[in-house]
């Protein structure tokens, strides 16, 4: 190679190396710059945050917890996040008991009909929540729920079900099938193999069920919006922007503060996981 | 130790050919029993149901005489090794040994004697704690014997545990197996597409083609005395020739073909025009027509390397076999015939 | 116990080992939900936009198409049809650009990767009621920093009032769909960039390809059957969300951002004719019907390739 051509494919690498950290500079900006405003709202005292003038991305006046503490002590917050906790947790639940057989029923035994079932199952995933919760309204309302949060336990696995047993059915293809039956052999009943071998070496996928039902529990609105209007009652996501609101009058710090609280555990949650997040569902994707 | 015997048994998966064809075998006490055949040829298939992983159409498996239908594979004190070994991948080596104890529910203060037991005999007390990933191929095949042996069971079940290794570990292995099941002396069946795993180490060969068995019998009886044309051409490599004369079909064994001068007695005169010679270091193949005849009569022949004849491609040559080394097959159906005199297909 | 007991006992006793059995048995549950919750309420949907059930009156009257030709007449109703389709499509373009260079930049080593995956993922993984709060700060007509910005550099005088002015409401909705969909079309077309065997890429080397021909002749090619799959799976998020548009506009100013879930949220739910409502969220059901065919084909074309 010429000391001209070796010059040039090293300026081509630096080249390549400055495009792309401009570009991860620009995404992540994109992507934090209304967080990072909501970060600097939450502590900024009333009459720097309304002088228009005042440059909005510093503290004019000292920063103050004012808004913070209004928002733990003078609003519902506490009692829509443990709303919150409280669906989540019997959502995951509900999910895992009512998914897992009936995937692993999908991805393992032969069953008649079974590619129709999976297929049918994939089809009411894609029904949205727009399409159903005006007919569901007087379902709950017969259920004697309404108004109350154990209406969303309840709804909401319609949609985790569904997305949990095709992306757990992919899963459990892919586990070879020798382990199980040789956990047969063995000497453990087909359910006992299930339970023993399939199980813990499908954790992954159950990770990814158990983060997707959490945090749709966390971020549904439709159902939340339309079937629960008591504030006790309310989840994070309806409760905080229709609660923190006083007539035409925004509490913008204790919204901003309330949205950065619940935003980052759940973000954090999903890097954690992110690896096995996607390879569950990649791999619900192929194998189902 | 238990004789396994399947009666009439057929299965048939949806909308195919039957896997298993209305199959009748019983193994002796304490045999080797390979089954022998193509991929396809339903063996894997008929170890699975004498399992009890797959229920049959029809028909029936008894094991120790017990009738098996409907019983699951966890009460047919079998075990079973399978081609990919199926070592469970989040226990230790230890953990895998030890499970078929604590799924049969064998009492804990009896369980390290077992596993130690079923370990040493393997060779394989160094690795219990090593998990699955980190262990070598030939090491998981041991460790799933192991876990296969520590239950003694009255049956073994081997499912082509041999074809995961490389070339060279597979001899060793081989014969460690070998050894290993004459220790034993359990009642075994083994499922082999290789025909040279199968001649070392079954005390008998089940051939087994299209969901049927073909042959049962010695590897001898099954190499010099084929009962028909598949097992004739299945087994032995190269394959038995076969050509025809008539309404028979006349075969021999490559090795059965002798240089003119050989000749002693009755037998088989061949004509050959050699088409390539292959050098194989101990032994040369040889590859030609049959002169005369038509195309179809391809031959193969093997010289062993201490047999100076000069062969040579695109040179006429002349063989012969002798008499008792000729088989007979019917045409038309492929089964063995009686032999027939010489004179009639000379 | 005699052979002939056992054999009674039996088919009893193993009775969960039977795969005809078992296999029904714990589909059971979940089609038994998905009956109840699902299928109940989606003919009762249709029940619905055939009759004349409100609310206040919930006695059940059959009107045959009354609800449809009506909701086709009403202005405000073909303009929520018409926003749904067209906002969907601009957005599902944008994210199909941006997350593929995102998802790009994503497989390259960097440093600081965890900090910027964790902010870049934040969009998405933020309760969309939540972020729409956010916005509607940033896009607020006094005290929006976005305003300010633009109004210390002199190029614009007074504010933009972003959320009050009906394009640049639309605008704002489509910004916000695309900057929440990105992450989660990205991570998705990322894990079909990880499934590319290096050795193609090699050869792609070996061959002389460059950066530009690489990206062009293997990459985005590769990478197809996954993009779609990312794409149509946002597109159903986008097309099936109500909660951006509710939070920021209330499907405002004069309906510019109304779209069909919205306006049968308005009309079903808090005007209370539940069968209007009904026939409004139907409107929804052939596009969603037509999406899920093309993922489910997309979703095939992958497992081929």
């Amino acid at each position: 190679m010429s000391a001209q051509a070796r010059a040039q494919a090293k300026r081509r690498r630096v080249g390549g190396r400055i495009a792309l950290y401009v570009l991860v500079l620009v995404f992540t900006a994109q992507a934090a710059i209304p967080f990072a405003w909501s970060l600097i709202t939450s502590f900024k005292a009333n009459p720097d945050l309304y002088t228009r003038d005042n440059n909005p991305f510093l503290y004019n006046d000292p920063p103050t917890l004012e808004h913070v503490n209004l928002l733990f002590g003078q609003t519902a917050f506490g009692t829509f996040v443990t709303n919150t906790l409280v669906v989540a947790l019997c959502v995951v639940a509900i999910t895992l008991l009512v998914a897992v057989p009936a995937a692993y029923s999908l991805g393992r035994l032969t069953l008649r009909r079974g590619g129709a079932v999976a297929i049918a199952i994939f089809f009411v995933y894609l029904i949205p929540p727009s399409l159903l919760f005006i007919s569901l309204s007087p379902v709950v309302a017969n259920l004697g729920l309404q108004d109350s949060r154990w209406s969303l336990v309840v709804v909401y696995p319609t949609i985790t079900i569904p997305v949990s047993a095709w992306l757990l059915t992919g899963f459990f293809k892919s586990i070879p099938k020798d382990i199980e039956e040789q956990a047969m052999i063995d000497g453990c009943s087909r359910m006992g193999a299930f339970f023993r071998m399939v199980l813990p070496v499908a954790f992954p996928g159950l990770i990814a069920v158990v983060v997707f039902a959490s945090t749709l529990s966390a971020s549904e609105f439709i159902y939340a919006l339309a079937f629960v209007s008591q504030t006790s009652q309310k989840t994070v996501s309806v409760g905080v922007p229709t609660e923190l609101v006083r007539g035409d009058v925004f509490f913008w710090q204790a919204l901003q503060a309330a949205t950065l609280i619940v935003a980052i555990p759940i973000a954090l949650v999903f890097n954690v996981f992110l690896k096995r997040f996607i390879a569950g569902f990649t791999m619900g994707a192929v194998k189902g | 130790m238990a004789i396994v015997e399947a009666r009439n048994l057929t299965k048939a998966f949806d909308g195919q050919n039957p896997a298993v064809d209305n199959l009748n075998l019983v193994t002796e006490e304490g045999e080797y029993l390979v089954l022998l055949g193509p991929s396809g040829s339903g063996k894997t298939t008929l170890l699975r149901l004498i399992a009890g992983l797959e229920q049959p159409t029809s028909g029936e498996i008894f094991i120790a005489g017990d009738p098996m239908a409907g019983l699951p594979p966890r009460v047919r004190s079998i075990a079973m090794v399978f081609q990919s070994y199926a070592l469970y991948p989040h226990k230790t080596v230890y953990e895998n040994i030890v499970f078929p104890l604590k799924a049969q529910g064998v009492e804990a203060a009896q369980r390290p004697e077992k596993v130690s037991w079923a370990a040493d005999l393997l060779g394989i007390g160094h690795l219990l704690k090593r998990k699955p990933r980190q262990l070598s191929g030939g090491e998981r095949q041991r460790v799933a014997l192991a876990r296969a042996l520590v239950r003694e069971p009255a049956v073994f079940l081997l499912d082509e545990p041999l074809s995961n290794l490389d070339a060279k570990l597979r001899a060793t292995a081989r014969d460690e197996l070998k050894t290993f099941q004459r220790r034993i002396g359990v009642t075994t069946l083994y499922v082999t597409h290789d025909q040279v795993e199968a001649m070392g180490l079954g005390d008998r060969i089940a051939v087994m083609n299209e969901g049927q068995l073909r042959q049962i019998g010695t590897p001898r009886e099954v190499y010099s005395n084929p009962a028909d044309t598949f097992v004739a051409t299945f087994v032995g490599s190269p394959p038995m020739n076969l050509i025809r004369r008539g309404d028979i079909l006349v075969g021999f064994r490559p090795e059965s073909m002798l240089p003119d001068s050989e000749k002693a007695g009755e037998g088989l005169s061949l004509q050959v025009d050699v088409s390539r010679v292959e050098y194989l270091g101990s032994e040369r193949h040889m590859l030609g027509t049959l002169a005369g005849g038509d195309l179809q009569n391809k031959v193969t022949g093997v010289l062993p390397a201490a047999m100076p004849l000069d062969v040579r491609e695109g040179k006429d040559q002349v063989f012969f076999v002798h008499a008792p080394d000729l088989r007979f097959f019917d045409a038309e159906t492929g089964k063995r015939t009686d032999p027939r005199p010489v004179r009639d297909i000379a | 116990m005699s052979s002939s007991e056992a054999a009674a006992r039996r088919p009893k006793r193993y009775l969960m080992e039977r795969e005809g059995v078992l296999a029904p048995l714990l589909l059971a549950p979940s089609i038994i939900y998905i009956f109840a919750l699902v299928a109940i309420p989606f003919f009762l949907a249709i029940a619905y936009s055939l009759s004349d059930v409100t609310i206040g009156d919930p006695s059940f009257d059959f009107v045959g198409l009354e609800n449809f030709r009506q909701v086709l007449e009403d202005p405000v109703f073909r303009r929520s049809l018409r926003n749904s389709v067209v906002m969907t499509f601009v957005t599902m373009l944008l994210v199909v650009v941006i997350s593929k260079i995102l998802a790009l930049v994503l497989t390259k080593d960097f440093r600081g990767k965890w900090v910027v995956r964790f902010l870049i993922l934040l969009p998405w993984t933020t309760p969309v009621s939540l972020a729409a709060i956010a916005w509607l700060w940033m896009l607020d007509s006094l005290f929006s920093p976005i305003d300010w910005t633009l109004r210390r550099f002199g190029l614009i005088q007074g504010s933009l009032n972003w959320l009050g002015n009906p394009d640049l409401a639309v605008v704002s909705v489509v910004a916000v769909q695309v900057w929440r969909v990105v992450p989660l079309a990205a991570v998705i077309i990322m894990a079909g960039l990880v499934a590319i065997p290096s050795e193609i890429y090699d050869a792609a080397r070996m061959d002389g390809a460059g950066f530009w021909r690489t990206l062009f002749q293997v990459t985005i090619p590769l990478t197809l059957p996954v993009t779609a799959v990312a794409v149509l799976f946002g597109a159903v998020v986008v097309f099936a969300d109500m909660s951006v548009p509710y939070v920021l506009t209330r499907g405002g100013p004069i309906d510019a951002t109304q779209v069909l879930p919205t306006w049968a949220f308005f009309r079903g739910i808090q005007g209370g004719d539940l069968a209007q409502g009904a026939a409004i969220a139907l409107f929804a059901l052939p596009v969603l019907a037509a999406m899920a065919v093309a993922i489910l084909r997309s979703v095939r074309k992958m497992d081929i390739g």
